[in-house]
């Protein structure tokens, strides 16, 4: 029964996500929503790697745009669908986060880091001179037009991306439960003593970068569809870099919940912003809040709220 | 002779252009307990490094149990049964006592455990040692002596073959080392052979049966505590004379 | 197409080039060379400085190098307030270096989003006679927009190879990097001693900056491309060593040139990021490490 419990509960949400798409029409709360769960999933993937195993990934605008334009390219190259395209975009994130961690998890945490934060530019920078996917200009997508069961195919992404918000959320809680995640929290507390008490830290180091990297690439799947269009500057956005970091960080690193906070909280409120004040002083404003959090309250709203009990 | 537990062979490692060990040789037999001892600088903790796994060496063989473990990762030669403690106590500091000690009893043969319950095996570790009662506690409030005695549990909790006590004892009152020594040598009654490096000679003394000297980097000495005592290689190790 | 002559000219500007990259990359190998604090914000403070250089060439036609020197000491300062919330926040507690990366990419953040909604995105530019003007010996021609930034380069190298080599507080940053204990017991204040370290690479990067908007215009984005330039160099050239440092800095200049003249500008990118890579692959000691 406790082992069915979770999966009956993430069935439902999906479930009633659907249900929701036959009662709201309107576009743009399936729009603002989408963006959420999309910060849902990127957050919670960063989490992995960031929170539990204490790595921190710059470069998630690297691992998403992969994801977009894995799903570009098999689009224009053979007509994938949509279904088909999200595991392959996790597929080839995935792979680049075995890479780049094969590369810089031997060394200390900083290599790491500093790796993630130049690959995003690099990547950017091979893409716009690949031609087939667009290259700088970018390619306008176009939506299917009819999808079964789902009114129009604005709402199937928003249950699509519904569906990953879900999946990664049980993902993050299964891990943190596991003995996996006993060992990648020993690894974030202290990797040496970890290694000597017989964690094998290089492996799961690197089981967190490829589940971390091909969660960000199966959000980034969906993208060019969510926005009719796919070019550089939107799939390499730093919001993305920025955003993927405060929110766990604001919420709380240690937990599956922590990411989850963050994104709702700080992505409402974005949402709501944007069209109060330009997306500059937006960034401006998540910037400041991030550094308040990150030398005042490191453990997140989440972790005020657990001291908070333990006075009590 | 049967042969040793522990077979360090002309092991060398250097930083850069500084030589912390040369040609450094020595056997440890099942069930000793060995001394190690040395000035400051002499290459003790480097040498236990090089044996965990921590750190790679530059030249010669290390055998476990016969087994060549020189290019084997630290948490391999883990499993193979040696553990050891660290000088500077280093615990998991976002986990309870009780949960420091789930990690070897997960990561090192945990179907070995007693009855497959890890936690009730931790307790266990915890009552033998005297720290029952704060099997809750966050390490970020522990003294001293706890944390000393929390690394030691955690390197019990490995279930290990042979046990490396990094300065186990260091800053501890006089009580407080012979609480710690009392614990070495029940564990080495149960069968775990012991290496023990310090700078307390009154417990090196009474502890070890065999005692290795190193200074700058190579062995000097190798042979029982009176033996050392008259070694005057020792004597010019440690006051320059 | 393949000629000598081309050839020729790339690694010149390569070497050129290398020399403004090393003025960069010194702070950066003082700060994280020697202090191993990973102040991933460093060249987005030199965009700052070449903004300051803007600012000052626009208002009163002030030479870029002349405003570079002149507001060092306002780096500096900036460097030491900077230091003293990351030393309160992180490093005196033994916080894992996690946050303070976060810190650093929370700063490098709110310094580029402030520039863009002070300067907006477009480019801008100086102006000054030695700009657009190139020297020519035999078939080599010489940028002098390119040759100034090397010269400086050059002399900053020096300058800050001396300081540590030969001064009181020069020497006594290097040795903190090994020995915080034994430079308390002489009587410096390790924790004084990391700050006077740390606000003079951020110092340097305001004469950086000048020089970066003296080789091509700027816009507040441009920070990006040279944090794996800057990590590539330093790591390469053996955290903390300024003379490996500035050797560093020409083969990743050269490189660049290189593949620029060859295969194409955005390339260069790439091959900076690829030697990144292999500094990490050949161990942080790097080629004249400690």
């Amino acid at each position: 029964m406790r082992r069915t419990l979770p999966v009956v509960i993430a069935l439902s949400i999906v479930g009633g996500g659907m249900l929701l798409t036959g009662v709201v029409e309107n576009r743009y709360f399936y729009f603002a929503t989408y963006v959420i769960l999309q910060y849902i999933v990127l957050s919670t993937a960063w989490n992995i790697l960031g929170g539990y195993t204490g790595y921190v990934n710059f470069g998630t605008p690297a691992f998403f745009a992969l994801g977009a334009y894995t799903s570009t390219f098999l689009m224009l190259f053979c007509e994938a669908p949509l279904l088909v395209s999200i595991p392959a975009g996790g597929l080839i994130s995935g792979l680049l986060g075995l890479g780049i961690g094969y590369l810089t998890l031997r060394l200390k945490g900083v290599f790491f880091s500093i790796a993630t934060l130049a690959l995003t530019v690099v990547l950017q920078t091979l893409i716009i001179n690949w031609e087939f996917v667009g290259g700088a200009k970018g390619i306008s997508i176009i939506r299917p037009v009819a999808i079964p069961f789902f009114r129009n195919y604005v709402q199937f992404l928003f249950v699509v991306m519904l569906g990953l918000a879900v999946g990664s959320l049980a993902i993050a809680r299964w891990i943190e439960h596991s003995w996996i995640g006993l060992g990648l929290a020993a690894i974030r507390d202290n990797e040496e003593a970890a290694e000597c008490m017989g964690v094998p830290t290089l492996r799961l180091k690197l089981f967190a970068a490829v589940v971390s990297g091909g969660l960000m690439g199966m959000a980034g799947a969906p993208f060019p569809y969510h926005i009719s269009l796919i070019e550089p500057l939107s799939a390499f956005n730093l919001d993305y870099a920025v955003n993927s970091l405060a929110m766990p960080m604001i919420g709380g690193t240690t937990t599956w919940v922590g990411p989850l906070v963050g994104a709702v909280l700080l992505g409402t409120a974005q949402q709501v912003a944007t069209v109060t004040i330009s997306s500059e002083l937006n960034l401006l404003i998540v910037g400041v809040v991030l550094v308040g959090f990150v030398i005042l309250a490191p453990d997140g709203i989440v972790g005020l709220l657990q001291r908070m009990l333990k006075r009590k | 002779m049967s042969s040793p537990l522990l077979d360090v062979q002309h092991v060398t490692k250097r930083f850069g252009g500084f030589h912390a060990l040369t040609d450094v040789s020595l056997q440890v037999h099942d069930g000793e307990r060995v001394g190690l001892i040395g000035p400051n600088g002499s290459g003790k903790t480097t040498l236990i490094n090089c044996i965990a796994g921590v750190l790679r060496i530059d030249g010669g063989r290390i055998r476990f149990r016969g087994t060549d473990i020189t290019t084997r990762p630290a948490h391999q030669r883990t499993r193979l049964g040696i553990a050891r403690t660290f000088q500077i106590p280093k615990p998991f500091t976002s986990m309870t006592m009780l949960e420091n000690l789930c990690i070897p009893l997960t990561y090192v043969r945990p179907r070995q455990v007693h009855g497959g319950d890890i936690a009730a095996a931790a307790m266990a570790i915890l009552e033998r040692i005297g720290l029952a009662g704060k099997a809750h506690v966050t390490v970020s409030s522990l003294t001293l002596i706890e944390l000393r005695k929390l690394e030691l549990a955690r390197a019990m909790a490995a279930r290990p073959l042979l046990l490396i006590a990094d300065e186990a004892m260091a800053g501890l009152s006089s009580v407080e080392v012979d609480e710690i020594l009392a614990i070495l040598v029940r564990l080495n009654d149960e069968g775990i052979t012991i290496i023990m490096i310090e700078h307390i000679m009154r417990a090196v003394m009474r502890f070890s049966s065999r005692i290795i000297v190193l200074d700058a980097g190579q062995t000097i000495a190798d042979g029982t505590p009176e033996e050392i005592l008259r070694h005057s290689a020792v004597e010019k190790a440690y006051l320059g004379t | 197409m393949f000629s000598f002559d081309l050839l020729v000219n790339a690694v010149v500007a390569g070497i050129l080039l290398g020399g403004f990259y090393a003025a960069v990359s010194l702070g950066i190998s003082m700060s994280f060379g020697l202090l191993e604090v990973a102040n991933i914000a460093h060249p987005v403070f030199v965009i700052a400085g070449a903004y300051a250089a803007y600012m000052m060439n626009t208002a009163v036609g002030l030479d870029p190098v002349l405003t570079g020197l002149l507001f060092t000491p306002v780096f500096y300062v900036l460097g030491v307030v900077v230091y003293r919330i990351y030393y309160a926040s992180f490093e005196r507690k033994g916080e894992q270096s996690l946050r303070g990366l976060v810190f650093f990419f929370g700063i490098l953040f709110i310094i580029e989003v402030s520039l863009v909604l002070t300067y907006g995105v477009d480019y801008r530019l100086v102006e000054a006679p030695y700009i657009g003007r190139s020297l020519l010996i035999g078939p080599i021609g010489i940028a002098l927009r390119l040759l100034v930034p090397f010269m400086v380069g050059l002399v900053l190298t020096l300058a800050l190879h001396l300081f540590l080599g030969k001064t009181f507080y020069g020497r006594a940053i290097m040795g903190v990097s090994q020995d915080a204990l034994a430079l308390r017991l002489m009587g410096a204040d390790p924790i004084k001693i990391k700050t006077i370290a740390f606000g003079l690479g951020i110092a340097t990067t305001s004469l950086a900056g000048a020089l970066l908007i003296i080789i091509a215009p700027v816009e507040p984005s441009m920070g990006r491309e040279y944090i794996g330039r800057v990590f590539a160099i330093t790591v390469l050239g053996g955290m903390g060593s300024i003379g490996g440092t500035f050797v560093a800095a020409l083969i990743l200049g050269v490189a660049e040139s290189l593949t620029s003249t060859f295969s194409g500008p955005s390339w260069a990118l790439a091959v900076s990021f690829g030697i990144l890579l292999l500094a990490l692959a050949i161990r942080p000691s790097g080629l004249f490490g400690r």
